[in-house]
């Protein structure tokens, strides 16, 4: 349900709100959270989806405060959104006009569910300080997004650094989760080296790539370097050093796809799916304490990278100092080929496969046309098939 | 400044203060057996892909599936597809699925024969060099209990129980444990005799619920819980296990089995030992396991049984909307068959915190609904300041904890009628887990499959406990087996006999409506 208040007041957005929990149900009960989204009026849909679904995994308020034109008279037009047109959230969206624009705290502050924790959102630009924003001020985590807000990632990041207050956090941090997760599991792994030296390939625009790097320069007390690969390509690989061989990760761009390799194990395809926004907003929802080990990447691991002007992700990977994503796009093709026939026949349309119990003496002779040397357990391209027994 | 140092206990890049870092499982494969079974269809499988499409699978993840179908591996990686595709949590995703789908292997084979286990053997062997599984493996037995000992027998013969240095090897198992004390301790001795203890893991689908863990961070992260989580303010527990569907198909296993069994030997007494327990000292899988036997072996069965436990069978009758057959009259089931299809008993706790404090636990098939919950009622207020008539329809104050579905807790407590007579009503508070949270929240077995493939053992019974449910249930079954009349029937989509209405009547007390 959709509800439109024009010019109006936060009093009057918060009457309609408890009229309509009354009508809908307790529904606003077991919000855990208020999500103020600040936003200029352009993108409010967008920001509005978002939080729409990461709200399916953390039902909140979610408060948009959207600043229009500055000139004019000061107005206030709300909207609220319960029901299926608010995913698990109730939405409010509140599009502010002259002298308003200014004071989007005060419009919030009614607005706010009572004794619950507020997150701020940033979806597309950066304040020159969360934490001193009127509305970050307010908030006891504050995301912010370099990915959507800027593509010069470097200077972004010295002034967060900067600014760095407990509760700051940035989804550019959110979406390398799973690539910390993957390599912190491979240093699990014997041999047990320290790691010397780490490269990180991967876009100039990307503040996650600076991010990563920092991360581990950080926690591995070694040095960095950033090899860049063309503008948009994200993220793309990671080399750590060691002395018994390398630990490799690449994910060739536009794939989600990455390939692993490291020393004493065989090459191995993952996914590694890039993540939503969404998913990403969901993840921050879901820890509302300050993030120590985004700050200390943020703030110290920063020192250890470098990025040499002139390394671009070819000159890297061509003395030897990164993985190649051309060769680990090859190596999933060949790995996948060679996996073909289990993944593809399964989503071929084919015949159910007998049901009910086969012949045990069938199934024995199986086993042992298998066993036999020449049967070749695993690759075995003869098919004998029988039919329901 | 020298590189950070890396070792088996020391990863730099892992941090406590780093709770984003997903727990992925370190290189390991999965051995099923009974892969046609419901479980390994309906729950296993699905479970195993939500952990790929969540990326907590380690890289080079295999599935090796072992069944007695001359199937190749096409067929294997087709059963799992449409178990995948029909079941499966989070969306399907292609390049997921295939990823996953590299690592399928299977074996064709009876339990009986040495063979099919040399294959398996190869087969894992084949994997360690192709796929890096590192000699870890997970053999996950979804099969009648009657084969755990040749299969555990032929795992050792073929030495795939034995892991190589450095590597592990573990056995996964479903209930039942048994059917009574002797049969859990001879069933523990093939599994125990082959894997080491810290290997077997018993599933009890139950202790992955996000509710049992939350009733752990409820009782013992709160302050206001626990003062009055004791004989003072307690006037008694229910747990409840209801069911709405009958034996269905499986009357060759229930039949002889019944609901005590069932459920209440692992089930209830797990939920039990969790509602009644002490503080734990830490959450560590010893210390947690050490508070649940502590309470279970205080556990003290009433010495009039014929007045503290009841029993019934479903009748036929309507429910929900459908005409159901009782059970006497179930495909399979012997004719003046004595299984029960309802077990309510009531158990108390010897412990200073629970002395006089009644535990009723009920488990049945065909009530009203599918529910299980714990409710912790309280005690009266000792005075009420309001005349009778204002608090007529004032009832005891509870807790309950609904652990299935709608997962959650209800607070139950009085409130003032609006108008202008105090009048004194019941009404409820509800906290839904799935409305303060995530909305899909894990399946049980998602997290009971990833502490498996972890080692992490807290959220699963020890032989030890076992052993102690059957100490509390075998003499109720015994003194059960003795009475020859006919089994009380009651009313299909009801809420059980009335010798369980009786039973609570007798002390003064009533069943909740779940």
């Amino acid at each position: 349900m959709i509800v439109d208040l024009p010019n109006t007041t936060t009093a009057e957005v918060s009457k309609k709100l408890v009229r309509l929990r009354d009508d809908v149900g307790a529904m606003a009960l077991s919000r855990v959270l208020t999500l103020v989204v600040a936003v200029d009026e352009t993108d409010v849909e967008a920001a509005v989806e978002t939080a729409n679904l990461a709200s399916h995994q953390h039902p909140c308020r979610i408060v948009v405060v959207a600043a229009g034109n500055r000139r004019g008279t000061a107005r206030l037009d709300a909207q609220i959104r319960v029901g299926g047109d608010a995913g698990a959230s109730e939405v409010v969206v509140m599009r502010l006009y002259g002298a308003l624009t200014g004071h989007g705290r005060s419009v919030v502050t009614p607005l706010l569910l009572a004794d619950s924790p507020i997150v701020a959102w940033w979806p597309t630009w950066v304040p020159p300080d969360p934490s001193k924003d009127p509305i970050g001020e307010m908030a006891s985590r504050r995301i912010t997004d370099l990915a959507a807000s800027t593509s010069k990632p470097k200077p972004a990041l010295r002034r967060l650094a900067a600014s760095y207050t407990p509760g700051d956090t940035d989804l550019a941090w959110t979406r390398i989760t799973l690539w910390r997760g993957l390599l912190a599991a491979a240093l699990d792994q014997a041999p047990y080296e320290p790691v010397t030296a780490v490269t990180v390939t991967g876009a100039p625009d990307s503040a996650s790539v600076d991010l990563l790097g920092a991360w581990l320069g950080g926690r591995l007390r070694c040095p960095v370097t950033l090899a860049r690969s063309r503008s948009g390509t994200g993220l793309i690989g990671v080399r750590l050093v060691r002395r018994s061989g390398d630990v490799d990760l690449v994910r060739p761009p536009d794939g989600n796809v990455a390939t692993l390799s490291q020393v004493g194990q065989p090459e191995r395809t993952l996914s590694l799916p890039h993540r939503s926004d969404a998913e990403c907003l969901a993840d921050e929802l879901r820890r509302l304490d300050p993030d120590e080990v985004y700050a200390d990447a943020l703030v110290r691991g920063m020192q250890r990278v470098t990025q040499p002007r002139t390394l671009t992700a070819s000159k890297a990977v061509a003395r030897g100092d990164a993985p190649s994503p051309k060769e680990a796009e090859q190596d999933i093709k060949r790995l996948h080929r060679a996996a073909a026939r289990v993944s593809r026949a399964a989503m071929e349309s084919r015949p159910e496969p007998a049901a009910p119990p086969s012949d045990p003496d069938e199934v024995k002779a199986e086993t042992r046309r298998r066993l036999a040397p020449d049967g070749a357990t695993t690759t075995s391209s003869r098919r004998r098939r029988k039919g329901p027994s | 400044m020298s590189p950070a140092q890396v070792s088996r206990q020391h990863n730099p890049l892992r941090d406590p203060r780093d709770k984003r870092l997903p727990k992925i499982a370190g290189p390991c494969g999965l051995v099923m057996f009974g892969v046609t079974g419901d479980l390994a269809t309906k729950k296993l499988m699905p479970a195993i892909y939500d952990l790929a499409n969540r990326g907590l699978l380690p890289p080079g993840f295999s599935l090796v599936g072992f069944a007695r179908r001359d199937w190749s591996e096409q067929d294997f990686g087709k059963i799992v597809h449409d178990a995948v595709k029909a079941h499966a949590r989070t969306p399907f995703r292609e390049e997921v699925w295939r990823n996953l789908a590299e690592g399928f292997r299977f074996v064709p084979g009876t339990f009986d024969d040495p063979a099919a286990f040399d294959l398996l053997a190869e087969t894992v062997a084949d994997l360690d060099a192709s796929r890096g599984t590192g000699g870890n493996h997970a053999f996950y037995l979804s099969i009648p209990p009657g084969s755990f000992s040749t299969v555990c027998e032929q795992l050792q013969r073929s030495g795939l129980s034995e892991p190589s240095r450095g590597s592990w090897r573990r056995v996964v198992i479903e209930k039942p444990f048994g059917h009574d004390l002797a049969s859990a301790r001879q069933l523990n001795a093939v599994v125990e005799g082959v894997f080491p203890p810290d290997a077997v893991f018993r599933i009890d689908h139950y202790l992955g619920k996000e509710t049992v863990q939350n009733l752990l961070a409820l009782r013992f992260a709160n302050q206001m819980f626990e003062p009055i989580w004791n004989a003072n303010y307690v006037d008694h527990v229910q747990i409840t296990m209801a069911e709405d569907i009958g034996i269905g198909g499986r009357a060759g296993y229930y039949d002889g089995i019944g609901a005590a069994r069932d459920v209440i030997q692992n089930h209830l007494l797990q939920l039990l030992a969790l509602t009644a327990m002490e503080e734990p000292v830490s959450f560590r899988a010893d210390h947690l396991r050490a508070e649940k036997e502590k309470v279970l072996s205080a556990v003290r069965i009433p010495k009039d049984l014929a007045r503290a436990t009841a029993r019934g069978q479903y009748a036929e009758g309507w429910q929900g909307g459908e005409q159901v057959v009782g059970y006497l009259q179930e495909k399979g089931v012997a004719s003046g068959s004595t299984t029960e299809t309802y077990a309510a008993v009531r158990l108390e706790i010897d412990t200073r915190r629970w002395a006089g404090v009644p535990f009723y636990l009920r488990t049945g098939k065909r009530l009203g609904k599918r529910v299980t919950e714990i409710a912790v009622v309280l005690k009266r207020a000792p005075h009420l300041p309001f005349n009778d008539t204002a608090t007529e329809e004032l009832g005891q104050n509870a807790i309950v904890i609904r652990v299935q579905p709608d997962e959650g807790v209800t607070i139950r407590f009085g409130s003032k009628v609006p108008g202008n007579q105090m009048e004194v009503r019941d009404v409820t508070m509800d906290f839904g887990y799935g409305r303060a949270f995530t909305e899909s929240s894990p399946e049980a077995y998602e997290r009971l499959i990833l502490d498996v493939l972890l080692g992490e053992p807290p959220l699963f019974p020890r032989h030890e406990e076992v052993e102690l449910s059957w100490q509390i249930l075998d003499p109720i079954e015994d003194y059960w087996a003795r009475q020859s009349r006919r089994l009380d029937q009651y009313a299909s989509g009801g809420w059980g006999p009335r010798c369980a209405d009786e039973l609570m009547a007798r002390d003064g007390r009533e069943w909740r409506i779940p």
